[in-house]
């Protein structure tokens, strides 16, 4: 027992040490709550570290969590910047989130950012149909998502009907061409017996093993796939025309209101759109998604803003999170998550 | 024969206030979906009426009673056939069996799906195009059990080296072959331990999360967790979770009416029981041992193993995350521990009504899943212990309110077996009953804080949804690290944290395998 007493102690100053370098910068340190994974965005914030020499303090979470997380905090969140994968995500923490100045907002085009201006998108990810290269030519894959009701493509598809990126797509075809289609569209793929995954990474390593020939997804999985098997045969289709299936949605950042730290949170969210870190999209980043400011390309593969700019549904972003649970009531009646 | 108590007198304040105030501490999390669900009464009735919600009860019902029957039936047998018989390599196959335990369910699940899912190792091996789904029911059901069944085998090991076998060897003696002897002797007298141990079984797959998804069954939790990430609304969050409370205090019902219908023996002897001879019967039961072990212990190290091979260039020793998680769990297992004690004590000690009804509270809440757990840390520490929020005693904390049960699981055990007469003794001479818990019970009920504290301490390093979210900032543990690397895909990354978890973790698992052997002669 006093061995394991005398363990412990040690155990606890250890502890106490490892903390302790923190304790004292934490006044001046911006809090960031992540829900982007880390493996993704760390190299994002060493280079603001390095360049303003401004201490960040990074919480990972689900996106969906952390805006939970927010939202029980109230008016003591530690947090000073909320960076999410999602636009739901952020809109749901909206009422708690800061207006972002004009000049910062209008880096990005206003399809791209709250129409408040509480939030604004950093990269965006276009929706795609994936396909296994060994089954299929990209012309064999269909130019509409409503084509893929067709009896041909039965048990060839894969979606995941739980993931957020999943359900925008849902909320814009529903915005788009109203309940009753979406509905029925619901249906008639659910008669065609689509596999349904838990996240976007599996629907695309099922595609790239031939388990399905068409997956629903956003587009740079293919590239975290291909990063842990680089001859995976699967590569993207970008649905052409004003498709609901070649929807661009964000990830994006918001400046908590009332920020401790709120100079610092700002200069974050101007860093992150400058050119410069826009370009890591292009360069560096893995996953490869699409960079947000004008004049700024791609990586090679991936479509350009303008490429993008004429398709996909015509829908306001910041009305998704208003507009989920109408979609996930359409999800649950229909047997997709239930 | 009657179980001996002691201290028919009014419990002591000094047990009684630690006691109340763990519980209290302990029901937080209850109190804030209370007030969750009471925001908006008019949607959380709806909720609760949506026909989904009967459909998810059901399923988790079955779940839950399909996984304890399972544990129990592998939990039991083996037990029964490395501490009873002679089957070949006993003491090895003892301690196999129970490593499973290291394993995070979750970690248990990708294993799986590596092994036998789509794409897996296996269907690579046979080079066949598809193989059974494994998704849903059974993949749940198989995941789970793998995680849960050595709690049933470490209680009911333990309970079996501590019985005194001269019952059994009574009814040997009168020629009863020995599955009869089993069936009508051993088994009666294994009761209490089998039930502590489906408890424990039933209440950590009420609370999972990770298998349910990785295996798509739509459980409450999986529901719980959906309505979080996806809605963001809290109140039909707050109605499933407290639905599934109402099913933890049915389970809780239901274990403390088993615990009714048993005799209780009077300790005896502890010693070493003659083994049975096996006979014919020894290479089956050593077939069934390397079965359990080879599927539940071999196919998780198998597929670790090929993907940490696949990686193993990228791979990075994680040794901060280590020291941060087996010191996190090292703190939680001796504030479980402690936190139990006057618990566990209060209601072995002093029998009433209101104590037992103490003691049961303490489990209500451990069935919730880490989230709701987290949240409801999250409210009340950001908005009324600022100072608190994403402390390391906060995370603690976190672990000691959800494994405290498993504490009180060992803690109990051992209370049971060690009669009251020398607390009577000690307070007939003159201590106070602190004292004389603190020199007397505590140094008797050692072995059980000990396991109590052992089994804390590896759930506390499994545990990673309440972690997430209530870690201080940039405190990595190496759940974390699996599930950073598991949500890019990274899998041949993961690979060596997880092994690394389990090689921290094994140890324990030995200890706890190992303890109570009697040696030739020992008074229990």
């Amino acid at each position: 027992m006093k061995r394991i007493a005398l363990l412990l102690a040690l155990l606890a100053l250890g502890l106490a040490g490892c903390g302790g370098d923190d304790e004292e910068g934490a006044s001046d340190t911006l809090t960031v709550y992540s829900g982007r994974e880390e493996e993704l965005v760390a190299p994002l914030f060493e280079r603001f570290e390095e360049e303003t020499g401004i201490d960040v303090e990074v919480r990972y979470a689900d996106s969906a969590e952390l805006a939970a997380t927010i939202a029980e905090e109230g008016d003591n969140s530690p947090a000073d910047v909320f960076f999410a994968q999602d636009p739901g995500s952020l809109g749901a923490v909206q009422d708690r989130l800061a207006e972002l100045p004009g000049d910062v907002l209008e880096r990005v085009d206003e399809r791209f950012r709250d129409g408040e201006g509480r939030w604004v998108g950093t990269s965006g990810r276009a929706r795609v149909v994936a396909f296994n290269t060994d089954e299929l030519s990209e012309d064999e894959v269909p130019d509409s998502v409503f084509d893929l009701t067709d009896p041909k493509w039965k048990g060839k598809i894969g979606l995941p009907p739980t993931n957020a990126s999943f359900q925008a797509f849902v909320t814009a075809m529903r915005l788009d061409v109203g309940d009753d289609r979406t509905r029925q569209w619901l249906e008639d793929l659910a008669a065609n017996e689509p596999r349904f995954y838990e996240k976007n990474t599996p629907v695309v390593e099922a595609v790239a093993a031939g388990e399905i020939q068409l997956g629903l997804v956003n587009h740079y999985y293919l590239y975290l796939v291909k990063a842990e098997q680089p001859d995976a045969p699967v590569e993207n289709k970008y649905l052409p025309g004003d498709d609901p299936g070649a929807l661009v949605s964000v990830a994006g950042v918001g400046v908590l209101d009332g920020a401790e730290h709120e100079d610092a949170a700002l200069r974050f969210v101007e860093f992150l759109l400058a050119d410069e870190q826009q370009r890591f999209y292009t360069e560096e980043a893995e996953e490869a998604e699409i960079p947000l400011v004008e004049g700024i390309e791609p990586k090679e593969g991936v479509p350009t803003l303008d490429e993008l700019a004429g398709r996909g549904p015509d829908v306001d972003l910041s009305s998704f999170g208003a507009e989920l649970e109408r979609t996930l009531e359409l999800l649950n009646e229909t047997g997709y998550t239930s | 024969v009657t179980r001996p108590r002691a201290g028919r007198g009014r419990a002591p304040l000094s047990l009684v206030l630690p006691a109340c105030a763990a519980v209290a501490l302990l029901l937080l999390p209850l109190a804030y979906l209370l007030l969750r669900a009471a925001g908006d009464v008019g949607r959380g009735l709806r909720v609760l009426t949506r026909e989904n919600t009967l459909e998810l009860l059901w399923s988790t019902g079955v779940l839950v009673g399909a996984v304890t029957l399972a544990s129990v039936t592998i939990g039991v047998s083996v037990a029964w056939l490395t501490t009873r018989t002679d089957v070949p390599g006993r003491r090895f196959w003892a301690v196999a069996a129970a490593l499973p335990l290291v394993i995070p369910s979750y970690v248990a699940a990708f294993c799986l799906l590596g092994a036998f899912g789509p794409r897996g190792l296996l269907q690579q091996l046979l080079g066949v195009e598809r193989l059974p789904g494994i998704y849903g029911f059974w993949g749940a059901l198989a995941a789970l059990t793998l995680s849960t069944y050595p709690y049933v085998l470490l209680l009911v090991s333990a309970a079996l080296r501590g019985l005194d076998p001269a019952l059994e060897e009574a009814a040997r003696s009168l020629g009863r072959p020995p599955l009869t002897v089993f069936r009508r002797v051993t088994l009666p007298a294994l009761r209490p331990s089998i039930g502590a141990g489906a408890l424990l079984v039933a209440l950590y797959t009420l609370s999972d999360f990770g298998v349910v998804s990785l295996m798509r069954y739509d459980a409450l939790t999986r529901a719980i967790y959906l309505q979080y990430r996806s809605l963001f609304d809290r109140t039909p969050a707050a109605v499933l979770a407290l639905v599934l409370v109402a099913l933890t205090a049915a389970v809780l019902w239901l274990e403390s009416r088993s615990r009714r219908r048993v005799a209780h023996t009077a300790p005896g002897v502890a010693r070493r029981a003659r083994l049975h001879e096996l006979g014919r019967w020894r290479w089956p039961a050593l077939a069934y041992c390397a079965a359990v072990v080879g599927a539940f212990l071999a196919v998780p190290a198998v597929v670790l193993g090929y993907w940490l091979a696949r990686g193993v260039d990228r791979a990075e020793l994680p040794l901060r995350e280590a020291l941060s998680s087996v010191s996190a769990s090292a703190l939680a297992a001796v504030a479980a521990a402690v936190a139990a004690i006057p618990i566990a004590v209060l209601a072995a000690r002093y029998p009433a009504r209101w104590t037992r009804l103490l003691e049961r509270l303490a489990f209500l809440g451990n069935a919730l899943p880490g989230i709701v757990i987290a949240l409801s840390l999250v409210f009340f520490a950001a908005n009324y212990a600022g100072p608190l929020y994403q402390s390391l005693a906060l995370l603690v904390f976190a672990y000691v309110v959800r494994f405290l049960p498993q504490a009180l699981a060992g803690v109990e055990s051992s209370l049971a077996a060690v009669g009251p007469r020398v607390e009577e003794a000690a307070r007939a001479l003159g201590r106070g009953p602190l004292a004389t818990a603190a020199t007397v019970t505590v140094p008797l009920i050692r072995p059980g804080i000990l396991a109590g504290a052992a089994l804390v301490f590896l759930s506390a390093m499994k545990e990673l949804p309440a972690t997430l979210l209530l870690r201080p900032i940039g405190f990595e543990t190496l759940a974390t690290e699996i599930w950073k690397l598991t949500s890019v895909g990274s899998y041949s990354r993961a690979a060596l944290p997880a092994l690394v978890l389990i090689a921290l973790s094994a140890p324990f698992v030995w200890f706890l395998s190992s303890r109570h052997e009697p040696t030739e002669v020992e008074h229990g």
